[in-house]
């Protein structure tokens, strides 16, 4: 009997939550003006309630203990926290499939930087102006370029990332500032014995980013500032021409046509090569491990370009709110707690993420548990995103087979940038 | 099921149960009643295959014969494709893209140009990593159908490689092939496994023969116990060298287990995508049909639809040829093994 009341009352209770819930969805929808906002976009934009937050398996355990302080400042408007698998594609597919059945339990979810162009031109991410607009005061430019799509923001950026040149210090005093200046270098390697530069040229995602950085730093770009595709330039030439020819010199190491991250960094921690091109999870690595030899001898520098630094490619990930959520105000608040300076702290003391907030680059505390975080600044502030096309996955193989074949000499330079435009055109003429 | 089941074998039992003049009539009546219980029994079990099988397959048709939504060029949104006919087909067959100046032929770095090269390479890994299975596979049968101490260990010895899960075993032999990995330092050389096109398929080749061996090996060990011992014994006192033996008892009864076991394993080779996928991502002639499904899947559903409709039809080509010219017939060799028994 007792069992039986209490669930009883439960069962009231929920239904009476059920019903107040549509109550306040129909309301917001019905009543408030949507401000140049049509559709699911207009919809709830005043809703106000428990939301769900989805993002990608949490292993540094960040976002769990944020949560928490979230739901005890806001009990009526409770975030619960739906842990994805730890794969990026894995991600992406089940952001489709939800997005795709109009989930209104999606509210807020974390997507890739490469990912954002894609949901928005679906239809799927709440566009963050007028009514909704985000500021983004404050935050990097280039972090906020990834969030936008035919200029208008429909996310806001959470993590960073960058790449970093990891060097010998012990063999090069100073960096090199320009690309020229590093292969100038590479004498040095051939006298010790070791191999000269490496990033990351196998066939994957790693490419598309080592041949946009070559060829962003050349000049050229992938993509223009409208989304057309315009490769096939002197500039792109120059950039990826440089990747070439020191793959024929040697001072790339043919292996090098292997690597991911991981190689590289394992041959630079057992003192083998002396540039590495990465990202900033190597440092406390390099610094810690058992097996690294280089643990007092390595130092970092921003990438080496033109005449200054180079232009990097981002990763990173952005905070979005779904068009079918029927809780947007507390989505919104939701977004801006994710955002905020003290999270974006607790990111990366916890988490080792970068900070999207150009202040923290140069806060104390900051970058004395992260030593590498004002040379990842330079690095970010000159970076290029990576092209922001609602066909990325189609933009990626056209950069990284095509790209390939000419590191390996099949294709020359030119012909391999010729075909990439054709294959970035047919990718955006589907 | 059992609740349905009950009232229809009473029904049956009174109808037996009649007098012997209605014998005739209460016998044609148990055969309809019997009749409807039996259609009773398959529906569900119909319903579940409908389901699981024949509505994805149709719907899948269905998806093929509709155009990816594209990009409205001044909103930057997608719109619904609509209706293409065999557009999708003939996007991958002809290998013909959509570009600004008409139709043309993909140019390198799109998917639409690897359909080809994708078929190339699934059928060679096919052909060659079941050859070598089934020559290894034989070989092993024939050690394990032997009797001798710690053969039950030997057996389960050998089945650990297909315990392994293709993923795992792929991480595996991704790093036992890096350029500082096992394989190189062993024999002291410096090849770049996952760099070009011969190692690289090589190296997936020598992966799967690792993984599905013993599977190949325990079929055939399966039809190698069927063999009665008599057989052999009457050919050794007639004389018979063992390579006598082995072509003219073994290879002729043994061959239904091993049509099964081969035409199973070329089903299975048909469809590879974890080895390739993992070890060389695809780069380097190792993009099987089902990596360009999957990576086709992220650009646009309705054009993987159709690629996964031509798949379905290869693989039930190949299966038919087995099973019609080569006498594969895995139903077949099922109930001929029960009637020996």
């Amino acid at each position: 009997m007792r069992h039986s009341r209490k669930f009883a009352s439960l069962a009231a209770a929920s239904v009476l939550a059920m019903t107040l819930a549509a109550c306040s969805g129909g309301g917001s929808s019905g009543g408030s003006s949507s401000g140049g906002l049509s559709g699911d976009a207009g919809a709830n934009l005043d809703g106000r309630g428990p939301i769900t937050y989805v993002q990608g398996k949490d292993n540094s355990n960040v976002v769990r203990p944020l949560v928490d302080k979230w739901n005890a400042a806001h009990p009526t408007e409770k975030v619960t926290f739906k842990e994805q698998s730890d794969k990026a594609d894995q991600q992406h597919d089940d952001l489709v499939q939800n997005f795709q059945a109009k989930n209104a339990n999606y509210d807020v979810v974390d997507v890739d930087v490469v990912w954002t162009a894609e949901f928005a031109a679906k239809g799927w991410l709440q566009p963050l102006k007028d009514k909704m607009a985000f500021d983004t005061t404050g935050f990097l430019p280039a972090t906020v370029a990834t969030a936008t799509y035919k200029n208008t923001l429909y996310a806001a950026p959470q993590t960073s990332d960058g790449g970093l040149l990891y060097y010998r210090k012990d063999l090069v005093p100073t960096p090199p500032k320009t690309w020229d200046e590093m292969m100038s270098m590479c004498s040095i390697a051939k006298a010790k014995g070791i191999d000269c530069y490496a990033g990351q040229f196998a066939q994957y995602e790693g490419l598309t980013v080592n041949a946009a950085e070559a060829i962003n730093t050349a000049g050229g770009v992938i993509v223009d500032k409208d989304g057309k595709p315009a490769v096939n330039t002197p500039e792109a030439k120059a950039g990826l021409s440089n990747l070439v020819n020191a793959f024929k010199d040697g001072n790339i190491p043919k292996q090098a046509i292997t690597y991911q991250e991981e190689q590289g960094r394992q041959s630079f921690e057992s003192g083998k090569l002396l540039f590495l091109r990465n990202w900033p999870y190597v440092y406390n690595l390099a610094k810690t491990d058992g097996s690294s030899v280089v643990k007092d001898t390595f130092g970092i520098a921003p990438l080496p370009g033109k005449t200054g630094p180079g232009a990097s490619s981002l990763g990173g990930h952005n905070i979005a709110m779904s068009v079918y959520s029927k809780h947007k105000a507390t989505a919104m608040d939701f977004m801006k707690f994710m955002t905020s300076q003290e999270t974006e702290k607790f990111y990366a003391t916890q988490g080792s993420l970068a900070p999207v907030l150009s202040a923290l680059y140069t806060d104390k505390d900051l970058v004395a548990k992260l030593p590498y975080l004002p040379v990842l600044l330079t690095s970010i502030q000159n970076a290029v995103p990576r092209p922001v096309s609602p066909f990325y996955p189609a933009v990626t193989q056209a950069v990284q087979v095509n790209a390939y074949a000419a590191l390996k000499g099949d294709k020359s330079v030119d012909q391999a940038l010729t075909d990439m435009q054709a294959a970035l055109t047919a990718a955006g003429s589907q | 099921m059992s609740m349905q089941a009950e009232p229809l074998t009473r029904r049956g039992k009174k109808g037996t149960g009649a007098g012997p003049e209605n014998k005739e009539v209460g016998q044609d009546r148990k055969q309809k009643t019997q009749g409807r219980a039996a259609a009773l029994l398959i529906i569900p079990s119909m319903i579940v295959l409908g389901i699981v099988i024949v509505y994805p397959v149709i719907e899948a048709i269905v998806m093929s014969l509709q155009k990816d939504a594209g990009l409205d060029p001044v909103t930057g949104t997608f719109v619904a494709g609509g209706f293409a006919g065999f557009y999708n087909y003939i996007h991958w067959i002809l290998q013909q893209c959509n570009t600004p100046n008409g139709q043309a032929s993909c140019p390198a770095g799109t998917l639409g140009s690897q359909f080809w090269s994708a078929t190339g390479t699934t059928f060679l890994l096919t052909v060659v990593s079941v050859a070598l299975e089934t020559v290894i596979g034989f070989w092993m049968a024939i050690i394990m159908s032997r009797t001798f101490r710690g053969r039950g260990a030997l057996r389960a010895a050998v089945l650990v490689p297909w315990a392994i899960p293709t993923a795992v075993t792929a991480k595996l032999w991704f790093f036992i092939f890096a350029f500082d990995g096992i394989a190189n330092t062993l024999f002291h050389t410096s090849i770049l496994w996952t760099g070009s096109e011969v190692p690289a398929r090589s190296a997936i080749i020598i992966a799967d023969v690792w993984k599905t061996t013993p599977f190949m090996a325990l079929l055939i060990l399966a039809g190698l116990q069927m063999i009665p011992d008599q057989v052999y014994e009457a050919a050794k006192v007639d004389g018979a060298t063992a390579w006598q033996r082995f072509r003219l008892i073994t290879l002729p009864l043994v061959k239904p287990a091993l049509m099964v076991a081969i035409l199973f394993r070329t089903l299975d080779a048909l469809r590879m995508y974890d080895l390739p996928a993992i070890m060389t991502g695809g780069a380097n002639g190792t993009t099987t049909l089902s990596i360009l499904v999957v990576n086709q899947i992220r650009v646009g559903f309705n054009s993987a639809a159709a690629l996964s409709t031509i798949t379905f039809l290869i693989i039930f080509i190949v299966a038919f040829i087995f099973v019609r010219f080569l006498g594969a017939n895995a139903v077949e060799s099922a109930t001929n093994s029960g009637k020996a028994k």
